[in-house]
């Protein structure tokens, strides 16, 4: 190369550099809007929320039961109390079954049969399916026939649970790989059984780490609104189900579903309103789980 | 799992295993433990079992063709009127998905790009999880939104001529529903892309924008558009926003400012309604599910597929 054309390549690559610059700093500038559409939309759906809402938040709302006609008068504690038991339920279910789950699959499972693969993709498919689908599924087996419950709170916990179960799994399994191998090599070295290992040594060092996944589940399952009215779930009650086997009940997210659709423009504000509640039991749950995750997390 | 000992000959006499009370109890154990994980294929089963039981019966009563290709959707009108064709159900679906797309693709998957290419590790952690909240806000609060804010905000200060439910606000919110599904997916995928990569064109003079658009985001190109497929397959299968924001209407329009409903917000509004369980209308909402079922599972299986190509390219 001569030395002319040398200089002509450098004055080539110095104008394509400023250009460039302004190119590199309009794209950053997109990047960074984009980012900023979900934090501002979160922040305005927050606001909006609170805004409409708050106004109607008071003792009352939350222990008055909710009316059909006089919006003032109108509260949540059917659905609270729905909501509260649904989870209580759901937690008992879903605990034994996904820890025990992702138990087998991480200690027990042998991953070059095909039924062990089966359940593993299996359970990747199920975190996809819609949750109206899951409501289907509750409808035709645990409301009518062979569980035939009906539609009460067990029958809406059992739906739930199913719905959350991959996620409890998936997180039950990661913090059960997280346990180094050493731990329970020592354990098995000293001659303890493969159960009493887990027992006593993998479960309790997995254990911060799957209670968040269970919370992660909760509050994943209290949020859902489309399995509960498909399996018949009311949308409000003026009673509270005493019997999580016999009464018919409600939750939170049926109740603003309820309000939020009467073209009353207060009903509107109270359905803002629980939803101010329903928000601050998610944020109390998450909240929890940062902690237990702080708190107890082991590092090895 | 037992690591096996490489002699031929098996273990010496003295050493085999004896069925002692405590190995009998191992093995009642590992089969309880194994009985819990069935509970997900059963799940599986069930799901397939219960939509194809309904799904048949329904198929005989309406006939196979007048749901597919029907044009008209009107299930629960009685006499003449009533018309089982599903085509105006999936049509609306789409469409919805569609106009979230257009919001959650670019702006999700700049903030990936951000994310892992910009942002400081002090950054990210941050602003990760805080985009993640936004995918636990339950969707009842989305349609709230949509019903309550973008509606009058795009009718009165924007000026668009809406009817009060319509597909534009419900599809626009159902994007901002699925915009962190992408981010976060397509974050994975970039960030899993070897520095060497970035290194490399770095040293050959490239900008950063360079690196991240013409090598770091064709390297992650098949984890990208499995977390667009799965952020698709969430819009697809969304149920609130639509049955509040978006009306009870399926609609075969172009119009976005008239009102639609989706294959799940049909699901969830006939089931509350008042109709008799056993007839052809009880059973649409199990033909309408295996649709959205057969739909939603498809995606996945892509979706599935994308992210092992990209794995195997790196690991």
């Amino acid at each position: 190369m001569s030395v002319a054309e040398a200089g002509i390549a450098r004055r080539t690559v110095e104008r394509a550099s400023n250009g460039q610059k302004v190119k590199d700093l309009l794209f950053r500038a997109a990047l960074l809007l984009s980012l900023g559409v979900a934090f501002i939309t979160l922040g305005v759906l927050l606001v909006d929320v609170a805004v409409d809402g708050g106004s109607s938040l008071s003792w009352d709302f939350i222990t008055n039961f909710p009316s059909r006609i006089s919006p003032e008068r109108s509260g949540v504690q059917s659905a609270l109390v729905g909501t509260l038991l649904l989870m209580v339920t759901t937690a008992v279910f879903i605990v034994p079954v996904g820890v025990a789950s992702a138990l087998y699959l991480e200690e027990y499972a042998d991953n070059n049969r095909w039924w062990n693969r089966l359940i593993e993709v299996n359970i990747q498919n199920l975190a996809a399916v819609p949750s109206v689908v899951y409501g289907l599924l509750g409808l035709a087996f645990i409301v009518r026939a062979p569980l035939s419950l009906g539609t009460v709170v067990l029958a809406g916990a059992l739906t739930l649970g199913l719905l959350v179960l991959p996620v409890v799994i998936v997180v039950a399994r990661e913090a059960i790989r997280a346990v180094p191998s050493s731990i329970r090599e020592g354990s098995l070295a000293l001659g303890a059984t493969h159960w009493q290992t887990i027992w006593k040594q993998t479960l309790p060092g997995a254990l911060p780490g799957i209670a968040t996944g269970v919370i992660l589940a909760l509050s994943r399952a209290i949020g859902e609104t489309a399995p509960l009215l498909v399996i018949g779930a009311a949308l409000f009650t003026r009673f509270n189900p005493n019997d999580i086997t016999s009464d018919q009940f409600t939750a939170l997210p049926l109740t603003i579903l309820r309000f939020v659709t009467d073209s009353d423009s207060e009903f509107k504000a109270l359905g803002a309103a629980a939803i101010l509640v329903l928000l601050a039991i998610l944020v109390v749950m998450n909240a929890g789980a940062v902690y237990l995750r702080n708190r107890y997390e082991q590092k090895w | 799992m037992e690591a096996s000992s490489p002699t031929t000959a098996g273990p010496p006499p003295g050493l085999t295993r004896q069925r002692t009370r405590r190995s009998v109890g191992e093995q009642v154990i590992k089969g309880l433990l194994a009985l819990a994980a069935l509970i997900s294929v059963l799940t599986t089963t069930g799901i397939v079992v219960a939509l194809i039981r309904d799904t048949v019966k329904f198929l005989q009563e309406v006939g196979v063709s007048d749901y597919l290709f029907g044009t008209k959707w009107t299930p629960l009108a009685g006499g003449d009127q009533q018309s089982f064709g599903v085509l105006p159900l999936i049509y609306d679906t789409l469409y919805l998905t569609a106009i979230a797309l257009v919001v959650a693709i670019p702006f999700g998957l700049g903030s990936a790009i951000y994310l892992s290419e910009y942002a400081s590790p002090r950054f990210r952690r941050v602003v990760k999880p805080i985009i993640e909240v936004l995918a636990g806000v339950p969707t009842i609060v989305f349609g709230y939104f949509a019903l309550t804010f973008v509606t009058p905000l795009l009718k009165d200060t924007v000026g668009i001529d809406l009817s009060t439910f319509n597909a534009l606000s419900a599809g626009l919110v159902l994007g901002i529903l699925v915009l962190p599904t992408i981010a976060t997916v397509a974050d994975d995928a970039l960030a899993s892309v070897p520095q060497s990569l970035r290194e490399g064109a770095f040293g050959l003079g490239a900008s950063r924008r360079q690196v991240s658009l013409r090598v770091v985001f064709p390297a992650a190109l098949s984890g990208v558009v499995a977390g667009i497929v799965l952020g698709a397959s969430r819009a697809i299968g969304e149920t609130v926003i639509i049955l509040v924001a978006a009306g009870q209407l399926a609609n075969l329009t172009l119009d976005p400012t008239q009102q639609m409903q989706n294959m799940a917000a049909f699901i969830a509004a006939t089931s509350q309604a008042d109709i008799s369980t056993q007839g052809t209308e009880g059973l649409t909402i199990f033909a309408v599910g295996a649709t959205l079922f057969l739909i939603t599972l498809v995606l996945n299986i892509i979706s599935i597929r994308f992210v092992r190509k990209y794995r195997q390219v790196y690991e």
